[in-house]
């Protein structure tokens, strides 16, 4: 009998199956109903799940290589829920914004292989099969960039490959070094004897750089984020969506589960070095993303300033032994929001730069003017997913980063005060689009731009109301996750 | 009861988006009147402790970080809310000709109206400061869609300057916060935070606030705001907008930082009076009519700003005088200048206006003009005496100096005021003193230049019912409390003597 876990790994994998073997005319409605079924599956765990226990529930656990350790251990506590539910949403809604070109059906197949990585890294409880998923997406995003990516998508696809099987390679040596010392791959026993200091001497530096460095370029972090933006602007809509909206939670979630429960003390020394990279991401990247002329560049910049924020709360909280609960569960909880938020506001942004695009071929930010007297529903319902995105009161951005900033203040004041500069980076980047895209005069290239069809909206409004339904009474996802939240808490204390 | 304000405005905001066009204007009066009403009844109806920021309304909203959905009044804020509502019904009125894409606009409008009530009414700074930001996105499509010279200019930079205040006021909210642990207003003012955090904190949370009150030298926004938004847009932001800067820094900076203020109150008082004078002088070198009234604004806000440096109940009950009496003026000033002058003639230059000979062919403008200049001077009988003299009576006590320069402001202010009023409507001279250079060209052509403006001013439509009920109004608001300002200052002054930060 398949466990509930199981089968949602399994729904993506049949789909793309069904695809490569059936040869659908149209694919992408295939792939929206095996996706509808993985909703609905994501909806029931979400059902049985236990809001109030702490720890993992509804978990499966099958001996799969018993001589290196590796079992088939899956199970969801709440931001494993979070992440699951938050896939369901970003993949289907990457799906409406694929277009119907030749080669649909291929980059559907590899998009729905890549749902089901991401649901099995998000439940993995066992390094090894964790790992085994993680790569897993890594394939098809690779293809994807490489085969139906825009301009300079060679250069893009090998760039992203090279430096995320960089990242990999050194998070599998470092952990083949935890196995050889502690003879465990699972999580759990792993996180418990994370406190006392899993090695001894350099190796745990060495070890403790490995995870990080994997990590850090998923994510990514500055320095290591150079892939992103090619990555990001010469992948179709659909796949740029995916990317930023579920894949770049990998890594947040990666730190989160791995490093921080694993490496306490290294963390507390390395603290100040961390943060100063998470600030100079928050910082730097909606600098970089004001000077781009491509949208699609722009949002990607920004969306490496988004996880910034995620990390500027994990760290800070972290980083001092002092830090107080209440701080620590404000900080958490708002790393959780923000990932959940990041990955639906930015999916938005990119399914907009897409509508904006296959209007008109073009999307520099000097190729369009005045787009708001053609078509006013498009550009405010855009203007709602940039407003989010820069965080303004009432919508769901907003809420995560108070948290986080709230929580991070407490113990790391100085690099809280400089991150609240990336806010008004943020905001002056957006402005500066809204304004050369929806203002001023209309320019003559746009002035056939037709406004939102009916099958946009009904993919558009959904996602707007859930923002505001966010930003508004965001306690229906803190729900899900509070438990989580002050085990955690209590794990990092 | 005094919540309905907010609810009824968004309520009317929402309803706009559907109804057909016809209906739209009636029903944004009808909302914004609602409001007044509202607010007018809570006003003398004695049933609320107006001494104290006395909670209405308070429902857990997101229990788990401690934010409560926490609404209360005193005298201060619902002498607020009641400027809110009078310049709420007159832009209205003003707005009445707009027919290009109405149930926008109207949206637009009541949404800035509806936000500053709520602002006005916060008592969980959480709240507050979601109002706070709501406000910007309506105002910047007000102006950026709607507006006329340099519209995307003013609308951009008008809101990167919120944006910039709202980021320091979010880092001192989140020291509040962290320090003090509730979001709470009444709670956080019995809070004695540590002088070293009060010390830094309230300069950022002062500042950012100020930002929105046109704080010199961070006032530059105001005058291309003012100057680009449509008319009933430079009457939100002077009437509304700029007192929601000035309110906020009060309730939160001020009331929460006593210490703090007091380290910085004379720095505070310097700002104030440097931008009271250099505003002035400014205003008297502009060419166009609504530039002169944008920094008009800029230096009747640095009053405000000097009457809370006072820190005595003198100062700081005139300063929200001043926010009532200026939201009014200011308003007023504006509708003039914006819909009765600018929509007829197409031109805001008071060298091409000072040809036109106004006070003949729009006599109503130009007696609304003279009654809202002379309140803005500072004549007594009007609002904006009774509130000038309450600032500086307390300001003589704690700045003899900033007194007598800004004596030296007000001396300005009746002089730009004067030239503009004089050059607008009264210049009968044509040609040769209007356009100081080029005078030649000027003369030759005068003969012709005398018949078309002639001609012109004959086609002038006059000025329309609405515009008259909603000058009326806000004359009547501004002699109503010049001649008797104890009605509002019996209110007001309660609310400020509960406040700690008093000497």
């Amino acid at each position: 009998m398949v466990g509930l876990i199981s089968a949602l790994i399994l729904i993506p994998l049949a789909g793309a199956g069904a695809l490569y073997i059936g040869q659908p005319k149209n694919a992408r409605t295939v792939a929206l109903i095996f996706n509808a079924l993985s909703a609905f599956y994501a909806l029931m765990l979400w059902q049985k799940f236990d809001a109030s226990a702490p720890g993992l529930q509804i978990v499966e656990r099958h001996t799969w290589i018993p001589s290196i350790g590796a079992e088939y251990l899956v199970g969801i506590d709440g931001l494993s829920l979070l992440l699951i539910l938050l896939t369901s949403l970003v993949f289907p809604f990457a799906f409406c914004a694929q277009s119907r070109s030749a080669g649909e059906r291929g980059a559907c197949a590899l998009m729905l292989v890549m749902q089901a990585a991401l649901y099995g890294t998000f439940t993995a409880q066992n390094f090894v099969l964790w790992f085994l998923f993680y790569e897993m997406s890594l394939v098809p995003a690779f293809l994807l960039i490489k085969i139906y990516g825009g301009e300079n998508r060679d250069y893009a696809a090998v760039k992203f490959f090279i430096y995320t099987f960089l990242g990999s390679v050194a998070m599998l040596l470092a952990f083949l070094g935890i196995y050889f010392a502690k003879g465990t791959f699972d999580f759990g026993t792993l996180a418990g004897l994370g406190k006392s200091g899993l090695l001894s001497g350099n190796l745990q530096w060495l070890v403790f750089a490995g995870i990080f460095l994997g990590l850090a370029v998923k994510v990514p972090l500055f320095p290591f984020h150079t892939w992103l933006p090619d990555a990001y602007q010469t992948a179709p809509t659909g796949v740029s969506m995916v990317l930023t909206g579920a894949l770049s939670k990998m890594g947040v979630y990666g730190f989160i589960r791995l490093l921080v429960p694993l490496f306490p003390n290294e963390i507390r020394i390395a603290g100040p070095w961390l943060l100063a990279l998470v600030v100079c991401s928050i910082v730097f990247a909606p600098l970089a993303a004001w000077a781009q002329r491509d949208l699609k560049r722009m949002v990607a910049y920004l969306s490496i300033n988004h996880l910034g924020y995620c990390l500027l709360g994990l760290f800070a909280i972290t980083t001092k032994s002092t830090s107080s609960v209440i701080d620590m569960q404000a900080a958490l909880s708002g790393v959780f929001l923000q990932i959940f938020n990041h990955g639906v506001t930015a999916a938005a942004l990119f399914y907009f730069v897409g509508l904006i695009e296959q209007r008109r071929g073009l999307r520099g930010i000097d190729d369009f003017g005045g787009l708001m007297q053609r078509t006013p529903l498009l550009c405010g319902w855009m203007s709602v997913a940039m407003f989010s995105s820069l965080g303004l009161p009432g919508l769901n951005g907003f809420i995560g980063e108070f948290l986080i900033f709230k929580g991070s203040f407490a113990t790391a004041a100085s690099f809280t005060a400089i991150a609240v500069l990336g806010l008004l980076f943020t905001a002056v980047t957006f402005m500066r689009a809204m304004q050369s895209l929806f203002s001023g005069p209309l320019s003559e290239s746009c002035s056939s731009f037709p406004d939102l069809i009916r099958s946009e909206k009904f993919v558009i409004i959904p996602v707007t109301l859930l923002m505001f339904a966010i930003g508004i009474s965001p306690q229906f996802v803190f729900d899900i996750f509070n438990a989580t939240v002050v085990q955690m808490a209590r794990l990092f204390a | 009861m005094i919540a309905w304000t907010i609810y009824i405005t968004f309520a009317g905001a929402i309803v706009l988006l559907v109804v057909p066009r016809g209906f739209v204007r009636w029903i944004a009066l009808v909302t914004a009147t609602a409001g007044f009403a509202i607010s007018l009844v809570t006003f003398f109806c004695d049933d609320v402790d107006l001494a104290h920021f006395t909670t209405v309304m308070r429902v857990p909203w997101v229990p788990a970080l401690g934010m409560n959905y926490h609404l209360a009044v005193d005298g201060i804020s619902l002498t607020l809310v009641l400027v809110t509502g009078l310049v709420a019904i007159s832009s209205v009125l003003f707005s009445w000709d707009v027919t290009d894409r109405a149930n926008e606009f109207f949206f637009w409008l009541l949404l800035v109206v509806g936000g500053s009530y709520g602002v006005f009414l916060s008592a969980d700074l959480f709240l507050l400061f979601l109002f706070y930001e709501l406000v910007i996105v309506p105002k910047y499509f007000l102006i950026a869609i709607f507006g006329s010279t340099n519209k995307e200019y003013g609308a951009m930079k008008l809101t990167l300057y919120s944006f910039f205040g709202g980021a320091l006021v979010f880092l001192g909210i989140i020291a509040i916060y962290v320090n003090g642990g509730s979001l709470d207003l009444n709670q956080l003012a019995q809070f004695q935070f540590a002088p070293q955090l009060q010390s830094w904190a309230f300069p950022v949370l002062f500042l950012g606030f100020a930002v929105l009150a046109g704080i010199w030298p961070l006032h530059t926004w105001a005058p291309t705001g003012h100057v680009a938004a449509p008319t009933a847009g430079s009457m939100l932001l002077a009437g509304i907008v700029m007192k929601l800067g000035a309110y906020a820094a009060l309730r939160v900076a001020m009331n929460l930082f006593p210490q703090g203020f007091q380290m910085w109150r004379t720095w505070i008082a310097v700002l104030a009076v440097v931008g009271i004078v250099y505003a002035a002088a400014v205003a008297l070198r502009q060419r166009d009519l609504k530039f002169v009234i944008g920094y008009s604004s800029v230096s009747h806000m640095g009053f405000v700003l000097l009457g809370f440096a006072t820190a005595n109940v003198f100062g700081v009950s005139g300063s929200v005088l001043q926010m009532f009496s200026h939201g009014v003026i200011g308003a007023l000033l504006f509708a003039v200048a914006g819909r009765m002058i600018y929509r007829r003639t197409h031109t805001r230059e008071l060298d091409a206006l000072s040809g036109m000979n106004l006070a003949r062919t729009l006599p109503f403008a130009a007696f609304t003009f003279v009654i809202a200049s002379a309140a803005s001077m500072g004549i007594p009988g009007f609002s904006g005496f009774a509130a000038e003299i309450t600032i500086l009576i307390g300001a003589w006590k704690s700045y003899p100096l900033a007194v007598w320069i800004t004596g030296v402001g007000m001396v300005l202010v009746a002089a730009f005021t004067l030239r503009a009023l004089k050059r607008s409507f009264f210049d009968v001279d044509l040609g040769g003193s209007a356009a100081p250079s080029g005078d030649v060209k000027q003369m030759s052509a005068s003969p012709t230049q005398l018949s078309s403006s002639a001609e012109r001013s004959i086609h002038l439509e006059p000025i329309t019912i609405p515009e008259k009920l909603g000058a009326s109004l806000l004359m009547f608001a501004t002699l109503a409390v010049g001649l008797y300002p104890k009605l509002l200052l019996d209110r007001i002054q309660p609310a400020v003597e509960a406040m700690r930060f008093l000497k």
